[in-house]
């Protein structure tokens, strides 16, 4: 017993010490994180934005960012969750929806992958699979919002950072890219009726942009019954970067735009602000959100 | 505004009573330029909204209507409708029931409220001018103040969507097929209406009634719509029946031909289509969840459900001779079932067979037109792979289990009698032998000069392949009978005590997975992945880098089989009979297909087929992205060796003690 107090006990002072917690919520006036670049650290750069655009009176968009980090000759590697929602449903329900299945899902990654590693021996069997962790976050999620926000949903996409091996779980139209050098590559599928009909071709690109049911998704966090949550593993390239970002963005930003951008600017924060504005200047007519990410080397 | 609105009726070619809705190309509605609100496509989230201004908005029970409805109840609430159970005073001796819907006049202009009003009436005009017994009759129709009443028929039933909740297991193929007929009926009379032919658009459970003469009805002409506002949160109709061409404004009769189609396949296979990806029936075969759905009905209904217009029936009769024309209908009986046999599309003859002297459980190894295979006769054979003809063989002191590889001109393999052999390939002259510890059931693998193997003395030997010095061993923590997977710098290797290593090339530990329980399996990689099976009955998916869990697959029985991996698939056995395809990055299920036998076989693939052996005595090729059959091939013993594709030939053994040959 006394060990176990112990050892929850040295997690917490881990914790302190290693956690930098930061939430970005509509609630909260966006205070960007600036990590100092050193390249020998293994830490995560990421610049990160949310506004509430130019048309809407509210952001119903959330980023969560949690990252950690070890130095040292036997490290585990950089740690990070970047977690982005885009909230639906009136009377503020859009706002608590995403809030709260970003908190849920932060929460149970942090608690049932995070703090068992810190102090784990070996890898097996009766620990869960990162997928199953993942898969979990954004189920508890689902839960959380179909209880406590009648009305309300959002979409939900979770990416875990070991250094630079990315595990995404995902519902809904907001997406998660990989930029390198002039190339970006969606890695996540919309949730969303057009897309579909994009693919059946019954619709092209251009017309599914301005299709009058195009904000329609036919999967959603806090749809009560079964939700079946996407998952994806990659490994962010040396050089990429990773874009976590609503349709605020990428309806209103071309992917060249979003390329060069992420590319050329001259830290992640700065990319983040161009990106924004380059929305706004096409219209801003939703909530936009931006989340880039470089993992450390190695 | 973007709602979902599906018009439940709609007259073809008559003006749209909102300016061009469904259409993406035409200028935009004055509501369309707001900032797009999303929405959810289904209705599962928020069932229509009893908004206390609505409650307070409804009839109360004994309420008069045109002095002629008393009100009796409420029946339904839809979006934009308030339906009551009431009884027509007129027939004052009889209680004569009807229905009568309300929808609200909300429309603050003017004329807009006015332009509704026409609407409603024109519609209402056509709907009671249609008699058909499928369809609700519409007997009056009036409004009052801002609220518009349509008066309909009573039916005392249920609709099928009711019906189908209720059922247990699943509803007969015969009764489906029977209310189909007769909702082919009814669009048959709405589709030749004259001037104009009415699509109903919005067929679905729901919408059908069953009356107790076990007859249907179709129900909810949706002249509500008339009165959608386009404020943001309403939200008609249902995603899951509509075909995609309706999303581009498209109403002609076909749309309805689509709607039964999916109807009947929510019907049969239980499975929602307002819960499942729009437009994925194709992906979702009906006898996947039933298979007591026979083929020429899944037929019909596929057809019904293209996604190309042009490929579906071309009209409600041409479906309606095709679903009467089922023998099932016709009485004849004798349906095709989805049965693994109705698969079997041909046999396959062997090429050549070579009998060795004891069961072969190994799999061979081809090079240069030589196939090497060991037996439990002590003996590794050398064949021809062109013609089966013997070349030479190299006996050793114990059954041979472990499978051949070819490095640098040697064949490597190893022996229950603790050694492991490298012999010249070509002519069976020994170069070497390593000895260890315990028998040698692993299958050596050979790179950067060396070979690795595991052995039951619970080391994995790294040996130099031309002295066969051992360069370094691992001490693991139980027998290997796993076979090393090398990819970058590291050796990857399962034991019997359930942990999983990664070593690097020196023999020094990189890292170590534990499973509940022992690995046989030989560990599969890609550059990200490890893929292993465990006696514990799951399939591991392990980050190659670290050994975490990535995903974990439950099969039924034990894997000793060990995965392969092609197109992003990951294909391996289990002891539960079946062959699993999984998809490698997420480890979700993309097909299963089951034999008679445990499948301890590794599977192999080779253009678009994968190939297994069953302790059933079979070997099997199926299709690698569907699993559907392609052939099979009875051997006369159980088939725990696996196949090897070279040139377009498969050469697998058999515990009948042969070495076969077949074309792949």
């Amino acid at each position: 017993m006394r060990s176990h107090c112990l050892l929850k006990e040295e997690i917490m002072q881990l914790l302190r010490n290693l956690l930098g917690l930061e939430t970005l919520s509509p609630s909260a006036p966006p205070t960007p994180s600036s990590t100092p670049a050193s390249p020998v650290q293994p830490r995560f750069k990421v610049g990160w934005i949310t506004d509430v655009g130019s048309v809407r009176r509210h952001n119903e968009d959330t980023a969560l960012v949690v990252t950690a980090a070890q130095d040292g000759d036997d490290s585990m590697p950089a740690f990070g969750i970047f977690i982005l929602a885009d909230g639906m449903g009136g009377h503020q329900a859009g706002e608590i929806a995403s809030s709260l299945a970003a908190r849920v899902a932060a929460h149970h990654i942090v608690h049932n992958f995070y703090l068992p590693t810190l102090v784990s021996q070996e890898h097996g069997a009766d620990q869960p699979s990162m997928n199953d962790v993942l898969v979990d976050a954004v189920q508890a999620a689902n839960q959380a919002v179909a209880d406590r926000v009648p009305g309300g949903g959002t979409t939900l996409t979770c990416a875990l950072l070991l250094g630079p091996r990315t595990y995404i779980a995902h519902v809904g139209d907001s997406r998660a890219y990989v930029a390198i050098h002039d190339k970006l590559d969606q890695i996540t599928q919309d949730h969303s009726l057009v897309d579909r009909l994009v693919e059946l071709g019954q619709l092209t690109r251009d017309e599914a942009a301005v299709h009058p049911q195009k904000n329609v998704l036919y999967r959603a966090v806090g749809q009560s019954g079964v939700l079946e949550v996407d998952t994806y593993v990659r490994t962010i390239p040396l050089g990429g970067r990773l874009l976590l970002c609503s349709d605020g963005l990428w309806t209103m930003v071309s992917e060249s735009e979003i390329v060069d951008t992420v590319t050329n600017s001259s830290s992640l924060q700065a990319a983040c602000e161009s990106l924004i504005a380059a929305a706004k200047r096409s219209g801003g007519h939703d909530n936009i959100t931006a989340i880039l990410v470089e993992p450390p080397l190695g | 505004m973007k709602s979902l609105e599906t018009h439940h009726i709609s007259i073809q070619d008559s003006p749209p009573s909102e300016p061009a809705k469904n259409d993406p190309g035409a200028p935009e509605s004055p509501h369309a330029t707001a900032p797009a609100q999303r929405e959810l496509g289904t209705q599962m989230m928020t069932p229509p909204p009893e908004s206390s201004e609505r409650v307070e908005g409804r009839l109360p029970d004994g309420h008069l209507l045109e002095n002629r409805y008393r009100i009796l109840g409420v029946r339904g609430v839809g979006g934009m409708s308030t339906v009551y159970k009431a009884q027509d005073l007129r027939f004052s001796k009889v209680t004569r029931l009807c229905v009568v819907k309300e929808m609200l006049n909300t429309a603050t202009d003017p004329q807009v409220r006015a332009m509704i009003k026409r609407n409603f009436e024109r519609e209402a005009n056509i709907l009671a001018t249609l008699n058909h017994p499928g369809i609700v009759q519409v007997f009056d129709f009036f409004s009052e103040g801002d609220r518009s009443y349509l008066v309909l028929e009573f039916v005392d039933g249920k609709d099928l969507e009711a019906v189908l909740a209720e059922t247990d297991g699943f509803l007969s193929e015969t009764q489906v097929v029977h209310w189909a007929i007769q909702v082919c009926e009814v669009l048959s009379y709405l589709h030749s209406h004259e001037p104009r032919p009415i699509v109903f658009r919005d067929i679905k459970p729901s919408n059908i009634m069953l009356d107790k003469h076990n007859r249907i009805r179709l129900v909810d002409f949706g002249i509500a719509r008339i009165f959608q506002s386009g404020e943001k949160g309403t939200m008609i109709g249902t995603e899951g029946y509509s075909p995609p061409e309706q999303y581009r404004g498209s109403a002609e009769p076909r749309v309805d031909i689509y709607a039964l189609g999916a109807t009947m396949h929510h019907l049969l296979s239980k499975q929602d289509p307002r819960l499942e990806p729009p437009f994925s029936f194709q992906e979702r075969p009906i006898h996947k969840t039933n298979p007591t759905v026979s083929r020429e009905l899944t037929e019909i209904i596929n057809r019904a459900l293209e996604y190309d217009i042009n490929k579906r029936f071309g009209s409600a009769e041409e479906m309606h001779r095709a679903l009467t024309n089922l023998r099932s209908v016709r009485g004849v009986g004798g349906t095709t079932s989805f049965g693994t046999s109705a698969f079997v599309s041909g046999e396959v003859m062997a090429l050549w067979r070579f009998r060795c002297e004891d069961e072969i459980r190994s799999s061979p190894a081809v090079n240069n037109g030589i196939v090497y295979i060991g037996a439990y006769d002590h003996n590794l054979y050398a064949i021809s792979a062109e013609d089966g003809k013997f070349l030479w063989k190299y006996a050793t002191e114990g059954g041979i289990g472990s499978s051949p590889c070819i490095y640098q001109g040697r064949v490597f393999f190893g022996s229950s009698d603790r050694l492991l052999y490298g012999l010249n390939a070509e002519t069976g002259r020994i170069s070497w032998t390593c000895p260890t510890q315990g028998s040698v059931w692993s299958s050596p693998r050979a790179a950067f000069d060396h070979v690795f193997f595991g052995s039951d003395d619970q080391n994995l030997y790294a040996a130099n392949v031309h002295s066969g010095r051992v360069a370094w061993k691992f001490a693991t923590d139980g027998r290997v009978r796993s076979s090393p997977a090398i990819g970058g710098d590291a050796i990857y290797v399962g034991c019997e005590a359930g942990v999983v290593y990664a070593v690097d090339t020196s023999g020094q530990s990189l890292w170590r997975f534990r499973a509940r329980r022992g690995i046989i399996s030989s560990p599969a990689i890609t550059e990200e992945m490890v893929y292993v099976g465990c006696l514990d009955s799951y399939v591991h998916g392990l980050d190659i880098r670290s050994g975490w869990s990535v995903w974990r697959y439950r099969t039924g029985g034990a894997v000793v089989s060990s995965p392969t991996i092609s197109d992003n698939l990951v294909f391996v056995g289990s002891a539960d009979g079946y062959i699993y395809a999984l998809d490698a990055e997420s480890g979700r299920l993309v097909w299963r297909y089951a034999t008679e036998g445990q499948v301890t076989s590794n599977p192999a693939t080779f253009d678009g087929a994968v190939y297994f052996g069953s302790v059933d005595r079979m070997v099997y090729s199926l299709d690698a992205q569907t699993g559907n059959l392609r052939w099979r091939f009875q051997t006369e013993g159980p088939v725990t060796s696996s196949p090897t594709v070279m040139n377009g030939v498969l050469y697998i053994g058999s515990d009948d003690r042969y070495l076969y040959a077949l074309p792949a």
